[in-house]
């Protein structure tokens, strides 16, 4: 019988033949933290009793959640955060520097790994065949001190594409159709594992798009096979010697297959409050939905290829009067990419609002906080009640250019509109 | 071990974000104040009400969003002794574990509102005593279980130095 990817990545970290539903102890690749879970980790950690990282270069801080520091009790929390990378000799990713998962996809991830992340969209590394997935604080405290964790090997519910995404259709609509299909706990415990022609169509922004938000079906982890797109996207960093191919075998024992044309997709939004609430823009039920704030960022969907997407729609435009519209990139590299592309210099004169690279609005700490009764539609992956720091706000979720258009006309708008 | 408190009944869907919002992400190193927030977006009065060994009873799908383990820990410093519900998020269920609060998988549409619930643990029963049922759960599994009775995660390492292999 032939592997899932899961089954593959973790059996070689655990150095023997592994089948779904084992559990397991697997040595790690990669560990990290954020500025929101970072502190309890490393109190957990301090609490053990070691003296010492087991992998320090391979252990990240990063400070992106609350950056820059908008009140004095995150700021002692960077503050220890800073203290503990400094004396540990693990490796810290500052204010700016953007969203851990952006960073991981840049500059560790790679077809193969096995890493674990003390936040939900760890599994943003699937893009690129890496086995991520996001644990709690202890269990990434532990697994700093031992650099192992246990797993309980994942059933496979397999994604099997076709076709490709036509003009205004993105990865994101790809994402939140197949959400809206499986339900929010349709792929709870389970791996998404993507296979079929379709794969070859999409780039390795688009993969990570829909591979981070896996989580959002309850699964532990999505993972595409690593092919010749893997291999341009290590190049671009210049990590191509970290390339190797990887995918499932055919005869892989998987759950269920759920097949998915992208020829057939539309663009989509998630109605508040959950993910899994998903309708075609062209909805009557979306139509006419008046949006106070437009959010183009995140882990999901900040990449540059989202920011091109994004100002292609809104270049030599303003965006609506009655819309804030931020954009905040995912990475300090992102950041430059677009700097360098003129694409910021287009945006600020469309009127739009840049931030700090980070997680922004995303999870309603600062930078883009809702007030009672609005509404905004965001890039991101969760419009949960009180996501964007108010529970009396509300949260669509859509693609990049669905925010773009939807940012110039003030309501929600099919991005096919601009496209004609 | 027994225990017996009344039940505080949530529906299906209950988010991280309902469990420790965001809004409070200043006070995740002061758990004490964070934890008089607990479940607050999903009943405003329980934070206030919840009362020293109480249970969490809800639907499907429990915990799902985010990782932050001060979403289990909220509920356990507001006295909760533990969460029954239909299914669990992946996260928040080992979360649990790993900070000692029992989480146990039921049919929770037996429990009301308000009912006095006895939980033998060892059993995974829970009885109501308001009216009358026995209700079997899942049990947990029973490396999990190692976990639970170490008192948590950092408890099991620090007893037994590593996972066993």
């Amino acid at each position: 019988m032939g592997k899932t990817l899961a089954e593959k990545i973790i059996g070689e970290h655990a150095s023997r033949d592994v089948n779904a539903g084992e559990i397991v102890v697997a040595n790690l690749d990669l560990c990290y933290v954020q500025d929101g879970t970072g502190p309890l980790a490393v109190r957990e950690f301090n609490g053990l009793g070691r003296d010492r990282l087991a992998m320090p270069d391979r252990t990240l801080i990063f400070l992106d959640h609350a950056a820059p520091c908008p009140r004095q009790e995150l700021a002692n929390d960077h503050r220890m955060l800073r203290e503990f990378a400094a004396t540990s000799g693990c490796i810290l990713f500052d204010i700016g520097d953007g969203v851990c998962h952006q960073i991981v996809l840049e500059r560790f991830a790679a077809p193969g790994l096995l890493i674990v992340g003390a936040d939900s969209h760890t599994c943003t590394s699937g893009g690129v065949g890496a086995f991520g997935t996001g644990m709690g604080s202890t269990d990434v405290a532990v697994a700093m001190a031992t650099g192992e964790t246990w797993f309980r090997v994942p059933e496979t519910i397999r994604i099997d594409v076709t076709g490709e995404l036509q003009s205004g259709v993105h990865s994101k609509d790809l994402v939140l159709h197949l959400i809206g299909l499986l339900g929010a706990d349709g792929a709870t415990y389970k791996s998404l594992e993507f296979a079929g022609q379709g794969v070859a169509n999409l780039d390795v922004n688009d993969r990570a798009t829909v591979a981070n938000m896996a989580v959002e079906a309850g699964a532990k982890t999505g993972l595409f096979p690593s092919d010749e797109k893997t291999k341009a996207h290590l190049a671009r960093y210049g990590r191509e010697q970290e390339w190797r191919e990887l995918r499932a075998d055919e005869d892989a024992s998987c759950e269920k297959t759920i097949a998915i044309n992208m020829n057939d997709l539309v663009p989509v939004v998630s109605l508040p409050h959950y993910v899994d609430n998903v309708k075609p823009i062209a909805d009557a039920e979306c139509a006419g939905v008046k949006i106070d704030q437009v959010f183009l960022g995140s882990c999901t969907n900040c990449r540059i290829e989202d920011i091109r997407v994004f100002e292609q729609i809104v270049r030599g435009k303003r965006v609506n009067p009655g819309t804030r519209t931020l954009l905040t990139p995912a990475s300090r590299n992102v950041f430059l990419q677009a700097l360098d592309e003129g694409l910021i210099d287009s945006l600020v004169k469309a009127g739009v609002t840049i931030q700090t690279p980070g997680c922004g609005a995303c999870v309603g700490v600062h930078g883009g906080i809702l007030g009672d009764g609005e509404r905004c539609l965001a890039t991101s992956n969760r419009n949960f009640k009180g996501r964007m720091g108010n529970p009396n706000a509300f949260v669509y979720l859509g693609s990049p250019a669905t925010a773009a258009a939807t940012a110039i006309k003030g309501e929600l708008t099919d991005p096919r509109e601009f496209l004609q | 071990m027994k225990e017996q408190g009344r039940a505080w009944k949530f529906g299906d869907g209950i988010s991280t974000d309902h469990i420790a919002p965001g809004r409070f992400y200043h006070l995740r190193s002061n758990l004490e104040e964070l934890a008089k927030y607990a479940l607050v977006d999903a009943r405003e009065e329980f934070p206030r009400e919840v009362q020293p060994g109480d249970f969490v009873v809800a639907g499907n799908n429990f915990g799902l969003g985010s990782s932050r383990e001060h979403a289990a820990i909220v509920i356990k410093l507001a006295g909760v002794k533990a969460v029954f519900a239909k299914s669990f998020a992946r996260i928040f269920y080992r979360n649990a574990i790993n900070v000692g609060l029992p989480v146990l998988v039921c049919n929770t549409d037996e429990i009301d509102d308000g009912d006095r619930l006895i939980l033998d643990i060892e059993k995974s029963v829970v009885v109501d005593e308001t009216n009358g049922k026995s209700i079997q759960c899942q049990p947990i599994p029973p490396f999990m279980r190692e976990i639970l009775d170490s008192g948590g995660l950092a408890d099991y390492i620090r007893e037994r130095g590593e996972f066993p292999k």
